[in-house]
C-alpha cells in the first residue's frame, strides 16, 4: 500500500475537504468582528466547546502517537495518555470558571487583567507563540508522513498543501469554521475509533485478558525470531504488560508527569477555548464534555494499540522486511483500520485522521495569531487604540506568516520524533503559562515584577534544560554526556518559576507593585462572580 | 458604567458576608479536590517511578497485570471527579445568582469594548 494510490482513500479526503470548507464559507459569512473571528462570539455551548476542546485534545499526537507507542511499548502508551487527561479536572477546580469570567480573547488578558500591561502581554506572547511553533511543528510531520503514505506524494509537498489547506480555514472562518471544523471531526474521529476498537474486542469475545494473552504471545514470537532464547523472549513478551524503557529512572518519570499534567492547564489553544462559551457554567460543562470524550478516547486507543499488535504485526502485510511498520511506526492504527474494515474503512480513518490533523493546526494558528494581533499589535503596540477591522488584518496577516512558519519547519523537521516535541510543548506550558495564571489569579501579593520575572525564568530554564538534556544534547547534538539527566525540564523549571514569582513579588516595592496589590480585589471578585465582566472591560 | 464606579461595586460585593462565605466554601471545595486529583496521579506515576516490577506483575495468574487496572482506574477517576465537582459546583450557583442580582452582574458575556 506503500506509495500506491487509494482510490477510496482519495474519494472520501475529496469528501472531507469539501465539507470543511463548506463549513468555513458559512463560518466566513458569520466572522464579522474580532469577536467572531476570535471565539466566535461568545455563542458555543457547554457541550459543543466540549466536543471541540476533545477534538483539539485528540490530535494525530493522540491517536497516530499514542496507538503506535502502546503497539510498540505496550503499558509506556497508557502513562502517557493518563498523564494528558489529568491535567483536566486540574483545569476546571482552579482556573476554568475564573478565566471565562476574566478573559476576552486570549489567556494574556486574564495574566495581565491587573498588572502593566505591556510587560506581561510581551512575555505571554512569546511563550504562546513558541508552545503553538513546537505543537505546530509535530502536527505537520505526522500529516506529510500521512499523505505519503496514503497518496504517495512527496513529503514537502504533502506539507505545503496542509499549510494551505490550514491558512483557508483560520484565514475566512476564524474561530467559528475553526470550532465546527473541530467538533465534526471529533465526532467522526470517536466513531471511528469506536469502530476500531468495538471490532478488536469481537475477535477476543469482549474479554481483554484474551487479548493481552494474545498480544504477549506475539511479542514473545518476535523476540524469539529476533533470536532470543525462550526464556528471554517471554521476558520481553510479558514486558509490555507493565511500565518499560521509556520511563528510564523515578524523577524523569515524576518531571514528565508534572508536566504533561499542567502542560494541559497552559495551553494556550485549550485555553482560548474557554472565552468561547457565554457564561462560567458553560465553561464547567465543556470541561466535564471534554474530559469524558477524552478519557473513552484513551480508553478506545489503548485497546487499539493492543489490536495493533495482535492484527498487524502478524500479518507480513503490514510490514516492510525488517518487521517496521510499512509507511512508518506512526501507522499503526491506520494500518488497524484496514486489518478490521478493509480499504474504504482505512479511506475513512485516513481521512478523519487528516482532518484531525488540519483542525488541531487550525486552533494553533489562531490562538498564535491572535497572540501577535491581540497582545502584541492592539494591546501592547497600540495601547489599544486600534479599530477591529485593523486588528483582524493583522491577525490574517500573522496566519500567513505562521503558516509559511510552520510549513518550512515542518519540511526541515521531517526526521525528529513527533512525541517528544509535543511533551517540549507541554513542558513550556508547564513551566511558564501555568504558574503565571496561577500566581495572578491566587495571589494577592503577586506582582508585574514577578510574574514576568518568574514566567521568563520558567520559560528559559525549561528551554535550555531541554537542550541540555540526552535527547538533543546527545542525540541530536553528538555530545558523549547529557549536561541536564532528565528526560523532562518540568521538575525544575516549574518550580522554579513559582518560587521566583513568588520572591520577587515578596520583595517588590516598586509604585507599580502597589497598583498591582490594590487591584486584586476587584479581579478576585470579578473572577468568582462574573461581576462587571462588561464595565471593568477597558482593561 | 465608568471603572471607578465598577471598582466601588466590586469593593461592596467583597464586603458582603454572602460572598465571603460563598468563596470560601467553593474555594476549599475546589482545593479539595486538586489535591485529591494530585494524590492518586502523583501517587501512580511515584508507582510507575519506583515500583516498575509491581506494576507488570500478573494480576490473577493471566496476562494482565496489576498495572492494568490500577491505570484504567486512574483515567476513570479523572472522569468521575470532574463529574463530583460540576455536580456539587452547581449547588453553588443559586447562591450566586443572589448576589449576581442584588449588584447587577452582566455575565462575562457579549461584545465589550
Amino acid at each position: 500500500m506503500s506509495g500506491d494510490t487509494n482510490w477510496a482513500a482519495i474519494a472520501m479526503f475529496a469528501g472531507f475537504v469539501l465539507l470543511t470548507l463548506g463549513i468555513t464559507r458559512w463560518a466566513a459569512m458569520r466572522v464579522k468582528t474580532t469577536d467572531d473571528f476570535y471565539t466566535a462570539g461568545g455563542g458555543i455551548t457547554g457541550f459543543q466547546n466540549g466536543l471541540a476542546i476533545a477534538g483539539d485534545f485528540m490530535s494525530a499526537a493522540s491517536f497516530l502517537g499514542i496507538s503506535a507507542q502502546i503497539y510498540s511499548d505496550g503499558y509506556d502508551g497508557l502513562i502517557y495518555s493518563i498523564g494528558f487527561l489529568v491535567g483536566w479536572p486540574i483545569l476546571l477546580f482552579l482556573m476554568a470558571e475564573r478565566l471565562r469570567n476574566l478573559g476576552r480573547y486570549t489567556f494574556s488578558d486574564v495574566a495581565s487583567f491587573r498588572f502593566a500591561q505591556t510587560p506581561v502581554r510581551v512575555l505571554a506572547a512569546i511563550s504562546t507563540l513558541m508552545v503553538v511553533l513546537f505543537y505546530l511543528i509535530a502536527q505537520m510531520v505526522g500529516a506529510g508522513q500521512l499523505i505519503r503514505l496514503l497518496f504517495g506524494l512527496p513529503y514537502p509537498l504533502a506539507v505545503c498543501l496542509v499549510g494551505l489547506m490550514m491558512t483557508l480555514y483560520v484565514l475566512f472562518g476564524g474561530m467559528i469554521a475553526t470550532t465546527w471544523v473541530q467538533i465534526v471531526k471529533a465526532v467522526l474521529l470517536l466513531g471511528a475509533a469506536s469502530y476500531i476498537a468495538f471490532a478488536v474486542m469481537w475477535r477476543f469475545g469482549f474479554s481483554p485478558e484474551a487479548l493481552f494473552a494474545r498480544a504477549v504471545e506475539v511479542k514473545t514470537a518476535i523476540a524469539q525470531s529476533a533470536g532470543a532464547t525462550a526464556g528471554e523472549a517471554a521476558q520481553a513478551g510479558f514486558a509490555i504488560m507493565g511500565p518499560g524503557g521509556f520511563i528510564q529512572d523515578p524523577v524523569s518519570a515524576i518531571s514528565l508527569g508534572m508536566a504533561l499534567m499542567f502542560g494541559t492547564a497552559g495551553l494556550p489553544h485549550i485555553l482560548m477555548r474557554f472565552f468561547t462559551v457565554p457564561d462560567a457554567k458553560a465553561a464547567r460543562m465543556s470541561v466535564l464534555w471534554a474530559t469524558g470524550w477524552i478519557g473513552y478516547f484513551y480508553l478506545l486507543t489503548f485497546i487499539i494499540g493492543f489490536g495493533a499488535i495482535v492484527l498487524v504485526a502478524t500479518d507480513p502485510g503490514y510490514l516492510d522486511p525488517e518487521g517496521g511498520l510499512l509507511g512508518g511506526g506512526n501507522m499503526a492504527a491506520v494500518h488497524l483500520a484496514h486489518a478490521v474494515g478493509g480499504d474504504l474503512f482505512l479511506g475513512f480513518v485516513s481521512a478523519v485522521a487528516f482532518a484531525t490533523i488540519l483542525a488541531v493546526v487550525a486552533g494553533l494558528t489562531l490562538s498564535g495569531a491572535s497572540a501577535v494581533s491581540h497582545d502584541l499589535f492592539a494591546s501592547v503596540f497600540r495601547r489599544g487604540r486600534v479599530d477591529q477591522a485593523q486588528e483582524l488584518r493583522v491577525s490574517r496577516i500573522t496566519v500567513l506568516v505562521l503558516a509559511a512558519v510552520a510549513i518550512g519547519l515542518g519540511i526541515l523537521f521531517e526526521q525528529q520524533n513527533v512525541a517528544f516535541m509535543v511533551s517540549l510543548a507541554f513542558a513550556l506550558a508547564a513551566s511558564a503559562n501555568f504558574p503565571v495564571l496561577i500566581m495572578s489569579l491566587l495571589w494577592g501579593e503577586c506582582t508585574t515584577r514577578g510574574v514576568v520575572t518568574g514566567g521568563a525564568v520558567g520559560l528559559t530554564l525549561a528551554l535550555v534544560l531541554t537542550i541540555l538534556s540526552p535527547t538533543i544534547w546527545v542525540g541530536v547534538l553528538g555530545y558523549a554526556e547529557p549536561v541536564f539527566p532528565y528526560g523532562s525540564p518540568a521538575i525544575i523549571s516549574m518550580p522554579a518559576a513559582f518560587f521566583t514569582i513568588w520572591l520577587v513579588s515578596l520583595l517588590d516595592r516598586s509604585g507599580r507593585a502597589a497598583v498591582d496589590r490594590a487591584g486584586y480585589t476587584a479581579q478576585r471578585v470579578r473572577s468568582e462572580t462574573g461581576i462587571g465582566a462588561s464595565g471593568a472591560s477597558a482593561h | 458604567m465608568s471603572t471607578s464606579e465598577n471598582d466601588r461595586r466590586l469593593e461592596q460585593v467583597a464586603q458582603d458576608p454572602r460572598y465571603i462565605s460563598l468563596v470560601r466554601r467553593r474555594g476549599r471545595f475546589g482545593w479539595a479536590l486538586t489535591g485529591l486529583i494530585l494524590v492518586v496521579y502523583f501517587g501512580f506515576i511515584l508507582l510507575v517511578a519506583f515500583a516498575k516490577p509491581f506494576m507488570g506483575s500478573s494480576l490473577a495468574g493471566g496476562a494482565t497485570s496489576i498495572g492494568i487496572p490500577l491505570g484504567l482506574g486512574v483515567l476513570l477517576f479523572a472522569i468521575a471527579i470532574t463529574g463530583i465537582y460540576v455536580r456539587y459546583a452547581s449547588r453553588f450557583d443559586a447562591e450566586l445568582a443572589r448576589i449576581q442580582a442584588e449588584f447587577g452582574a452582566e455575565t462575562g458575556a457579549g461584545p465589550v469594548a
